[in-house]
């Protein structure tokens, strides 16, 4: 019995090793090649006929049968769609080269750029540009050397939000998330964004509050402003009640009492109101945004460089931004759309006014995600680039 | 024409047949090769595969992995001091988890398998069975209303003056256990089952205090499944990162996998090995107290 087991035992060792070795040759093997740098392919010249299918990657709640439906009677391209649940995820699944477009966030678009995995946008061939809010086109995150990347989607902003039966009087600034001792006051009831773009946020607070570090993009950051933003949030980890990355997750936090301020989307705000939930956010008078601005996002259509059905992914583009398909996917998932005409054709006669879509003024304080790169952007090169904010997201959390 | 095509058709076979007679090996060999090449290829290839991955890096800018041996991501696994309390903590509450499910599961799994009668044991082993049948999501989330602030736990404790956990690390630890109780249940059951009577009735005549023969008898005998049982809750607590999202703020090991898994695949990996190593260590320790001896 005993010589048995001693002899599984080696042969057990021996596969170990095996797989060892085996692994450390393939590691050894594998080559460098980059096959692809940002050299950007060339735009389709002329629309063609469909191929017949188009093959997507979108943010959950882009891509939905109400208006897919119309678009394949229209069109004859059947919508084959693959929901990202975050912006990392969809740059690998468009690395993949299996997918004719994506519905890249600022904090995507960058990185699928400069791999190389999509091409410049002939807005020609895209008749429902030309209506686009002008405020979205032509932005550091859609547009690349002067070429436009893409069709923008819509947009929004991250807000402030407490619980207006807790937190009086209401707040005008970030600091009641940020600032230590004002935070302290509401200490473990502090719900704030659970992803390394975050840290932009405090950027942003830095921006107005620490003026001598310079920070003038908050996704633009040197060691020693990074290093400020980072010890911000590691301050604020103390006050904090819970991390959220799902929309669903903050909604319950705040009805069951475990979050009484955080930073939210307009579709939280909205669905808490409705539920009939105390919740305030920065009024009217302040232009709905603390004093010192906010991030918010903006998202674009991009069409992949190896599109095997680009004559469908065009029309797609074109679809996504008919003023009647973005106003229903803008009422669906709760964001500004992208296409001024839109604002007539919503359900909700107040849509357009309830997320600003037509207000830029407000645009205009909120600072779009953006991929943070070394490239500063003013001619330095030692900004922290995104793999820096996932690792120092990590310290933050503990 | 037709009895020649037969006569064909059964050769072939009586070809095979004979080919397989009197070679035990080969009868076994093609038995298995299927399955095995299932293992080897889908299970052990992916691993090492992935393990692979631990060696290589990514690409700053475009963040493209880049195949070439090297170590820069065990460097910064082991710098990096908050890895280490992740690991700790991640290890700490597997641990903790095992020792209470083991404490939980001993007295139940001892009732249904000595004490109970055949359909009070049935009704029991269907009681435990029951939790698995529903989502494991449906579960964690019912605790995350019950732990809110406004929960259940709260309310039931506010008479004594008393306040529940809320979220945190003691909310994954209850989760948890909860969780992965059945699963150690189910092989603690099955090992007290297979001890005859016979031994605790002799242990009782030769004037054995009960509690000795729980020592010197029935813990013994059953030592190897209660591993069995931990080997599934220290290893599924080790790997789980949903619950850990949803009742903390405290990251584990998964959580920070789950993290760099899009844009770091290669650092991933790397975090990905550390639970591997921890679970080899776990087996051998368990084969050391001689967990597998009586197998």
């Amino acid at each position: 019995m005993r010589r048995r087991d001693a002899h599984s035992a080696r042969t057990a060792w021996l596969v170990v090793a095996g797989l060892v070795a085996f692994m450390l040759v393939l590691a050894g093997c594998g080559s460098s090649d980059d096959d692809n740098g940002g050299s950007g392919g060339e735009e389709l010249q002329q629309l063609g006929k469909g191929e017949g299918e188009v093959d997507l990657i979108s943010w959950a709640g882009y891509v939905e049968p109400e208006w897919t439906k119309p678009f394949e009677q229209k069109t004859g391209c059947k919508v084959n769609n693959k929901v990202g649940g975050t912006s990392d995820e969809m740059v690998q699944l468009m690395r993949t080269g299996e997918y004719d477009g994506v519905s890249a966030s600022g904090n995507a678009s960058a990185r699928l750029v400069d791999g190389g995995d999509v091409d410049p946008v002939n807005v020609d061939l895209v008749p429902n540009y030309e209506t686009i809010f002008s405020d979205l086109k032509d932005q550091p995150y859609n547009t690349f050397d002067g070429k436009p990347y893409g069709i923008p989607h819509g947009r929004g902003a991250n807000l402030l939000m407490w619980n207006s039966d807790e937190v009086k009087p209401a707040p005008d600034s970030w600091d009641v998330m940020l600032d230590p001792k004002v935070a302290a006051k509401y200490k473990g009831k502090i719900s704030a964004y659970d992803d390394p773009i975050y840290i932009a946020d405090a950027a942003v607070y830095l921006m107005t509050h620490e003026p001598d570090l310079g920070i003038e993009n908050p996704y633009a950051l040197n060691d020693e402003q990074f290093e400020a933003a980072v010890d911000l949030l590691k301050e604020q980890r103390a006050n904090v009640g819970e991390y959220w990355s799902e929309a669903a997750k903050q909604i319950s936090a705040f009805a069951n009492g475990d979050a009484t301020v955080g930073t939210t989307w307009q579709y939280q705000y909205f669905a808490l109101q409705e539920e009939g939930d105390p919740v305030a956010a920065s009024p009217a008078s302040q232009g709905f945004l603390p004093k010192e601005g906010a991030t918010g996002w903006s998202d674009t259509w991009m069409i992949s460089s190896t599109a095997k059905h680009p004559n469908c992914m065009y029309m797609w583009m074109d679809w996504i931004v008919e003023p009647k398909v973005n106003a229903e996917v803008a009422e669906f998932f709760g964001e500004a759309p992208a296409q001024s005409l839109s604002c007539d054709q919503t359900a909700d006669k107040n849509f357009c006014e309830k997320y600003h879509a037509d207000n830029p003024a407000f645009w205009e304080r909120v600072y779009y995600w953006e991929t943070p790169v070394a490239d500063c952007g003013n001619g330095n090169d030692d900004c922290k680039d995104y793999n820096e904010w996932v690792q120092a997201w990590t310290t933050i959390k503990g | 024409m037709a009895a020649e095509a037969v006569a064909g058709k059964r050769s072939v076979g009586h070809r095979l047949a004979g080919l397989f007679q009197g070679r035990p090996r080969l009868q076994v060999g093609t038995l298995l090769a299927g399955p095995v090449g299932w293992l080897v290829v889908g299970y052990l290839g992916s691993l090492a595969v992935l393990l692979v991955t631990a060696f290589w890096s990514v690409d700053a800018l475009s963040g493209e992995v880049i195949q070439g041996f090297g170590l820069e991501n065990f460097e910064a696994l082991f710098e990096e001091p908050v890895y280490r309390d992740i690991v700790g903590r991640t290890v700490g509450v597997a641990a903790l988890v095992t020792l209470t499910d083991a404490i939980l599961a001993f007295p139940i799994a001892f009732y249904m398998a000595k004490v109970a009668s055949r359909r009070g044991t049935a009704i029991l082993v269907v009681a435990i069975l029951l939790p698995l049948w529903s989502s494991y999501l449906v579960k964690v989330l019912a605790w995350r209303t019950m732990l809110s602030n406004d929960g259940i736990v709260n309310w039931a404790l506010e008479p004594f003056g008393l306040h529940g956990p809320g979220y945190g690390i003691v909310a994954v630890w209850l989760v948890m256990s909860y969780l992965w109780l059945p699963y150690m249940i189910l092989p603690i059951y099955a090992g007290l089952e297979r001890i005859p009577n016979s031994l605790i009735s002799a242990s009782e005549d030769l004037g054995a205090h009960p509690l000795t023969t729980f020592r010197r008898v029935i813990l013994p005998l059953s030592f190897p499944a209660v591993v069995a049982g931990s080997i599934f809750t220290f290893s599924l607590t080790l790997g789980d990162y949903i619950t850990p999202r949803l009742v903390s703020n405290d990251q584990f090991i998964g959580n920070v996998i789950f993290n760099n898994i899009t844009n770091n695949q290669p650092f991933a990996a790397a975090l990905a090995i550390v639970p591997i190593v921890v679970m080899i260590a776990y087996l051998l320790v368990a084969r050391k107290l001689g967990a597998f001896e009586h197998v």
